[in-house]
């Protein structure tokens, strides 16, 4: 398969590309940070990737998405899989005293996502074929009160997902919207890891897993699922009393 | 890797893999080797000690300190090169498993050249236990496989160690048990492998004189090591079966053998502690004397895969758990060629008296020792026998001790949570010439461990 990664020094991102590296595939490894993805590119050529690519930008910069995509392809020739892993968890406190902490927060989960599809878009309705899978969160299933700046970022991009998919179906097109749990990974660095905290590796399996199979929207691990349910269930009345 | 939340402190407590003793710590992930440094940086050597954790499969405290520094995200492979004479070297990042590495080479045709019976450790806990494995008698320990080695020291200065370049430094870290500074990534020369299989053959030995016997006719086998039955008395004292391994060569290969990924195998947890109860001398004895007529009623050889072959026990997750919530002590000792019988003897006759013991004894025969200032092989036998932590076990480990200072042995450190200064330093020669390095690359003395500190290695 052909692969253009997204955001590939994230930990889901990097146990993902090396999932796909062991099995032989070709990627393309989009980041910012160009000692780390050059570092990622050696070690997924010994893994097994065919081949592999990169290109550093700031995801930030919406500007460069087109010349981006136009590249992937170009090198590629076609594209199987296009996965957006980048993000960033912005600080709740933060957000609540300063627009300029949640805007930031919003360019980089949000915006600069809602760019990538209208790009990946048009080119993969041209092509007639493919996937594209996001990773958002579960923290988009419903606002909670001690992280929805960094929920409501992610759900703008769940939402536009459920009618992306839409438009893209009637290409050959298949649209993944990938929810991950708790992640114990660099971005939760300061957060005390509980039961429900998985490993970025057994993430990446659900993932891998589930885009194989074609899901629509993936929780990984699945159990997320039910967790999500219980919490969307709550009652207005009783949810805006809890802390969590 | 033992760990329990304390939430008054924030911090956690951890353990070695023998779950003894514990010790709360601090532990730190850093994702880059920079943040490393600035960790190193940051710290107060006389506050707060450092030492480097890999995947805490270590048994006793030698990776227990108040900061841990954890190798978890140091886990990316950098090249595999195979020169134009046929020889593949890996050079990739301390915090990866063996098993990790395995997945990768395996299905490539290479292996690693040694490789210890828990498959989790990552390479940098395999370079600072200078790790043994099966084939020791012909191919020596994992450091010997090993070229070079990037080492960040106190100072945050990163150095090139190899045996040519910095060689004091490469032989007081390879074996020097994380004291020298962190391991970020190394090169490893790998073997070809012609087969996933094993052909392994289990000789029945009814006594100790009859396994070592074995044992000497049997140097030329490629891997050999024997359980030995340590509760077992009188003639039968030192029962044992001795399992003998080669790679299936590739002519007798069928497809299913030929290297390529292993299916994951189906993993049987221990989801909690046993009730210590459990183990007592009278089930430890029924255990072993059926394993040990099981073993003889079984076909003498088979064809194994490798995973069978090198990590019986790492099917059962958290094994370490069966014994009880105190944990365990692994005694590992090595005794020279020359007294190792009578050695043995005395030592085996010791334990069987006291009745404690464990499932599965070890018994190996080395093959020479390198010139690593700390690494624990030298030509002899090597003994492992686990036991369940209670009170009275002190006692009779400290007159093991006796013995194996008598017969002109010693203990791993790797393995050890509870030897005295006098004693290490009466068994390792080369102490003081690894205190004088570390006076030297760790002034301060950042990185400092439990045992480290109990040995009279560190402050």
């Amino acid at each position: 398969m052909k692969i253009l990664i997204i955001g590939a020094n994230s930990a889901i991102a990097t146990a993902v590309a090396r999932q796909y590296a062991q099995r032989g595939d070709q990627l393309f490894l989009v980041g910012r940070d160009a000692s780390r993805i050059t570092t990622l590119s050696a070690d997924l050529t010994v893994r097994g990737a065919t081949a592999v690519s990169q290109e550093i930008l700031d995801l930030a910069d919406t500007h460069r998405h087109n010349a981006l995509v136009e590249k992937a392809f170009e090198q590629m020739g076609c594209i199987d899989l296009a996965l957006i892993c980048h993000g960033t968890l912005p600080q709740q406190e933060d957000c609540e005293r300063d627009f300029d902490a949640l805007l930031e927060g919003l360019k980089v989960n949000t915006l600069s996502t809602l760019s990538l599809l209208t790009e990946l878009g048009n080119r993969f309705e041209q092509q007639g074929s493919g996937k594209i899978a996001v990773i958002t969160s579960v923290a988009g299933d419903r606002g909670r009160r001690s992280n929805y700046a960094y929920g409501a970022s992610k759900a703008m991009v769940s939402t536009y997902l459920q009618g992306f998919r839409g438009r893209m179906h009637a290409h050959g097109v298949d649209v993944i919207d990938i929810r991950p749990g708790l992640v114990d990974s660099p971005m939760t660095s300061e957060i005390k890891k509980g039961l429900l905290f998985s490993s970025p590796d057994r993430v990446a399996r659900c993932v891998v897993k589930g885009i194989e199979r074609r899901r629509t929207t993936l929780y990984a691990p699945g159990y997320w699922r039910f967790i999500m349910l219980v919490v969307r269930l709550i009652p207005d009345s009783l949810f805006k009393r809890l802390k969590f | 890797m033992g760990k329990n939340h304390n939430t008054q402190t924030g911090q956690l407590t951890y353990s070695g893999w023998g779950r003894y003793p514990k010790q709360e710590a601090s532990l730190v992930e850093p994702s880059s080797r920079d943040e490393f440094a600035t960790c190193l940086a940051m710290s107060d050597p006389r506050e707060q000690k450092t030492i480097a954790r890999g995947a805490g499969r270590s048994y006793g405290d030698s990776a227990l300190s108040e900061i841990l520094l954890s190798t978890r995200y140091l886990d990316n492979f950098s090249s595999l090169e195979t020169s134009e004479s046929g020889h593949s070297t890996l050079r990739c990042a301390a915090g990866l498993s063996l098993a990790q590495i395995l997945e990768t080479i395996v299905p490539k045709g290479l292996f690693l050249p040694v490789l210890p019976g828990a498959k989790a450790v990552t390479v940098g806990g395999a370079i600072a236990s200078d790790i043994h494995g099966k084939n020791h008698h012909i191919d020596g320990s994992f450091c010997d496989h090993v070229d070079s080695l990037r080492l960040l020291l106190a100072s945050g200065e990163v150095v090139d160690c190899s045996r040519s370049h910095h060689s004091e430094l490469f032989h007081a870290t390879c074996g020097g048990i994380g004291l020298t500074g962190i391991v970020l990534d190394a090169s490893i020369c790998l073997t070809p492998l012609s087969s996933l299989a094993i052909t392994q053959s289990s000789l029945i030995a009814s006594n100790l004189e009859e396994c070592m016997e074995l044992m000497e006719q049997h140097l030329k086998a490629k891997y050999s090591v024997a359980w030995i039955d340590c509760l077992a008395k009188g003639a039968a004292k030192g029962r044992s079966v001795l399992y003998l391994g080669e790679h299936l060569p590739a002519s007798e290969n069928n497809a299913r053998s030929k290297p390529q990924a292993l299916k994951r195998r189906s993993e049987i947890n221990i989801p909690f502690n046993a009730p210590s109860m459990l183990l007592n001398r009278y089930s430890m004895a029924a255990f072993n004397s059926s394993y040990y007529a099981l073993k003889k009623s079984l076909p003498a050889t088979a064809k194994i895969d490798y995973d069978k072959f090198f990590f019986p026990l790492e099917r059962l997750r958290n094994w370490n758990r069966l014994y009880g919530a105190k944990g365990f002590l692994q005694y590992q000792l090595v005794l020279p060629l020359a007294t190792a019988r009578e050695g043995l003897h005395a030592i085996l006759e010791r334990v069987a008296r006291a009745g404690k013991g464990s499932f599965l004894s070890v018994l190996k025969r080395f093959g020479k020792g390198n010139s690593n200032l700390l690494s624990f092989p030298i030509e002899g036998y090597t003994l492992a026998m686990d036991f369940k932590v209670e009170d009275s076990l002190f006692p009779l480990l400290d007159e093991l001790d006796a013995l194996v200072l008598a017969h002109g042995g010693r203990l791993y450190l790797t393995k050890d949570a509870r030897m005295s200064a006098e004693f290490f330093r009466q068994t390792y020669p080369e102490w003081e010439r690894f205190a004088e390095l570390k006076a030297k690359c760790d002034p301060d003395q950042k990185f400092s461990s439990l045992q480290s500190r109990r040995l009279g290695l560190t402050r």
